[in-house]
């Protein structure tokens, strides 16, 4: 039945086909033209990554003046999983339907979540996929949830009107998806959001500001003035489950 | 002729011929008061492309377009419910300016007076008025005739489908240079994506752009550019590569103005879009698309619709009979207004979750029934991204997989999936192995459509039948409703891509004007004449 699985130590390397062998794959573009310098410069550049030796399995002109490389080697680096800094689930995991009971009995009416894409974003997949009933990952969106009022203001709103929004609907909580990370317009974005949000309510009274978006890092929330990030493979009920947690349950407490 | 014809061919589905006949009927029933709709109104867009097709162009020092600033100095004044023409010709019949960039200055200056015409002034502004109108699409009618000359002097690509590859950077001083290597790797259609912003600005930007969202604006100089740098690339490759730009948002009728006086070859155009997906007013929607097909049609341009995007919000396999409905609403929609056959680039896309079991034979079903259901269109074949994970290896599989469902099913032009779909956008590397993918694939399976034959009772021809049935049921289904536009509370209800459009919100809703009795606008009259 079990498996014999070696515990690892908190020092591991990369694991090609055998335990230590620290093996990794890149695969880069040089703006040079191929050549046998060229590959050198691949390999060069690998071994500044730590990859040595290297070995330079594939090079192909792309255009007239650039090359593309895949390489495997092997990396000289360590990686201490005990000094890895990760944002834990803090918070537990409810069912739609522990989730529609704990608000009904802790909060007596519905939790208010309004949702939009903010600034030129026009990507609504995110905020759609949280807050669609349709949902994602097999999980239905928290439309589904019966005591959430789900309000999805969709793409592009401006962050005035999403302020104004959130006030008229009485928000409880602020979900803003951010996909477009062209010149960092989901950090700024973002960062203008929650000054906006703190100018327009009294500190005690603001919703929740929650923001999610594949490019985010989950311990970026303090920089960005949220509660909350969310990343890449979140589902709505874990968003369900951290809003029931923060607006419902610690509250009571 | 200027089009990926698909390969001649019978219908390999064995479609009932009344069935398909009843579908178009249905498409028609419910499209019919639409385009009522749209016949009864005008919008600020329409007005200002009739403006830019009689030559107004340039901006204020604020960047706010000299045809912006007329047609508000008119609306102010008399109004857009009796087009902005019969005001604006009357005050330069009256010596107000000398021309229309004077006037718009002066206009927004404050200095001149607008009033509707009656009598002879009438007759005098109106026949000023389609004079000069009619010179700008006589200059579309001479792009028209100067893309048919390069597209004989070049010649089409040799090979099916189309390959068709985006760019995006946001400067276009860095989208020529990529562009032309794009056609040099052998794209044969260049799409320059828009600014996400660009498609809820009631106004188009002016000049050459450097700054753009996840895009470069679309803009006349923008356009002039690259038209110029791909001449060049045509010129040294020896085949026409054809330019591709957005229809699309506030600015439509806009927008496809400047594409035919740029000689743009291919436009994004779709007749919901903007609704379900932008939050656009339906009414103003469907008046700007009505007027900007219009002008498409004959500037030769080949319309791109946007079924993909419906599958990127609702499930592919439950929502296959949404996209055949929305093909069919806008073969109706483009025939109405004067397109053809060949400039019909319906689209659909590769979306099935892969993990499903047969979803390759889905997908094959979907795009056989649209190769069968149009089959003089050039058909768009749109790439997977709802299901490319970050996992770019995997990615690159799916991609090979809609490759070939592309050639398998004799699909027009393709539009070139990235394995770094969902993770970044793309790469100098990222293009160049999605037209290795490609390349490959048509090389591998080149003709293999003609040998290719699913069993007409198999698994294949009943789903295409059923997808069919359900797009009929969802038809008459629209027709049920209790308004006689009935497809204007399909929108509202969420039945395409399950957005809720009610027809009185959404954005730009304060452009539109139901028009007067007198109604005069000379670029429609001209593209509607016989």
């Amino acid at each position: 039945m079990n498996d014999t699985v070696v515990s690892p130590g908190p020092i591991v390397r990369p694991y090609g086909d055998t335990t230590g062998d620290g093996m990794v794959q890149v695969s880069f573009t040089l703006p040079i033209p191929h050549s046998k310098v060229a590959e050198g410069a691949a390999a060069q550049l690998a071994a500044k990554m730590g990859i040595e030796p290297a070995l330079v399995v594939h090079a192909k002109p792309m255009g007239p003046g650039f090359t593309f490389f895949v390489v495997y080697g092997r990396v000289n680096h360590l990686v201490d999983v005990s000094a890895v800094q990760v944002v834990e689930r803090d918070y537990p995991l409810l069912a739609a339907k522990e989730v529609n009971l704990a608000i009904r009995t802790g909060l007596r009416r519905r939790l208010v979540v309004v949702g939009a894409c903010i600034g030129t974003d026009a990507h609504t997949v995110g905020i759609d996929a949280i807050l669609n009933i349709k949902g994602f990952a097999g999980e239905k969106g928290l439309e589904y949830y019966r005591e959430l009022k789900v309000v999805n203001l969709g793409a592009q709103v401006s962050v005035p009107r999403l302020v104004e929004r959130a006030q008229a609907e009485k928000a409880d909580a602020v979900l803003v998806s951010q996909v477009v990370t062209q010149r960092d317009a989901h950090v700024s974005n973002t960062k203008q959001m929650s000054a906006a949000f703190r100018e327009a309510y009294p500190s005690h009274r603001r919703p929740l500001l929650i923001v999610g978006g594949p490019r985010f890092d989950e311990s970026m929330a303090d920089e960005l003035g949220v509660d909350r990030v969310f990343v890449r493979g979140t589902t709505p009920g874990e968003v369900a489950s951290y809003l029931t947690h923060q607006l419902v349950t610690r509250r009571a407490r | 002729m200027s089009t990926p014809r698909p390969p001649a061919r019978r219908s390999k589905l064995d479609l009932d011929p009344v069935t398909v006949r009843k579908a178009r009927s249905l498409a028609r029933q419910a499209g019919r008061p639409i385009v009522d709709l749209a016949q009864k109104h005008t919008t600020v867009s329409v007005e200002r492309a009739t403006l830019r097709l009689a030559g107004l162009s340039g901006a204020d020092p604020d960047g706010t377009p000299w045809v912006n600033r007329l047609l508000d100095a008119v609306r102010g004044d008399v109004g857009i419910e009796h087009g902005v023409a019969l005001p604006v010709w009357d005050a330069l019949v009256r010596g107000e300016a000398e021309d229309l960039e004077t006037l718009a200055q002066k206009a927004s200056a404050g200095s001149v007076r607008f009033r509707l015409p009656e009598g002879r002034d009438l007759t005098r502004a109106r026949s000023a008025a389609t004079r000069q109108v009619g010179a700008g699409i006589r200059r579309m009618d001479a792009r028209r005739r100067e893309r048919e000359r390069l597209v004989r002097r070049y010649g089409d690509p040799q090979h099916q489908p189309w390959i068709y590859l985006i760019v995006a950077t946001g400067d276009i001083y860095e989208d020529m240079p990529q562009a032309q290597q794009a056609a040099r790797e052998g794209a044969d259609v260049i799409a320059v994506i828009r600014s996400t912003g660009q498609s809820l600005l009631d106004y188009v930007p002016e000049g050459p752009t450097r700054e753009g969202f996840a895009g470069t604006y679309a803009t006349q100089d923008n356009f002039r550019l690259m038209r110029a740098a791909l001449d060049e690339s045509s010129k040294r490759l020896r085949r026409y590569v054809r330019l591709t730009n957005y229809a699309s948002g506030l600015c439509m009728p806009e927008i496809a103005a400047l594409a035919g006086l740029e000689r743009l070859d291919m436009m994004l155009n779709d007749s919901m879009y903007g609704i379900l997906f932008r939050d656009i007013n339906p009414v103003r929607t469907f008046v700007d698309q009505r007027f900007s097909r219009q002008v498409h049609a004959r500037a030769g341009i080949i319309i791109n619709t946007g079924e993909d995007n419906y599958l990127t919000t609702a499930d592919a396999v439950e929502a296959a009979h949404t996209v055949t409905v929305s093909q069919l609403l806008n073969e109706y929609f483009a025939k109405e207004a004067g397109l053809e056959d060949w400039q019909l680039g319906l689209g659909h896309a590769f979306e099935i979750d892969p993990d499903l079991p047969d979803s390759f034979r889905m997908e094959l079903a979907h795009a056989m029934l649209a190769r069968d259901l149009f089959p003089k269109a050039p058909l768009k074949w749109m790439p997977p991204t709802r299901h490319m994970t970050g996992d770019v290896f995997r990615g690159y599989l799916l991609d090979a997989f809609f490759n070939l469902a592309g050639v398998l099913t004799g699909q027009s032009i393709l539009l070139v999936g990235m394995m770094t779909e969902a993770v970044v956008t793309p790469w100098l590397s990222d293009r160049d192995l999605a037209l290795q993918n490609v390349r490959y694939v048509m090389n591998a399976a080149g003709s293999l459509h003609e040998d290719f034959r699913p069993a007409p009772d198999g698994f294949i021809a009943q789903r295409a039948r059923q997808v069919l049935a359900e797009s009929i049921d969802l038809l008459e289904r629209i027709l049920a409703h209790s308004s006689n536009a009935g497809l204007l509370d399909a929108i509202a209800d969420g039945t395409f891509g399950l957005m809720k459009r009610p027809a009185d919100s959404g954005r730009g809703l304060e452009g539109v004007a139901r028009k007067a009795p007198g109604y005069v606008n000379p670029a429609t009259d001209l593209l509607e004449a016989p």
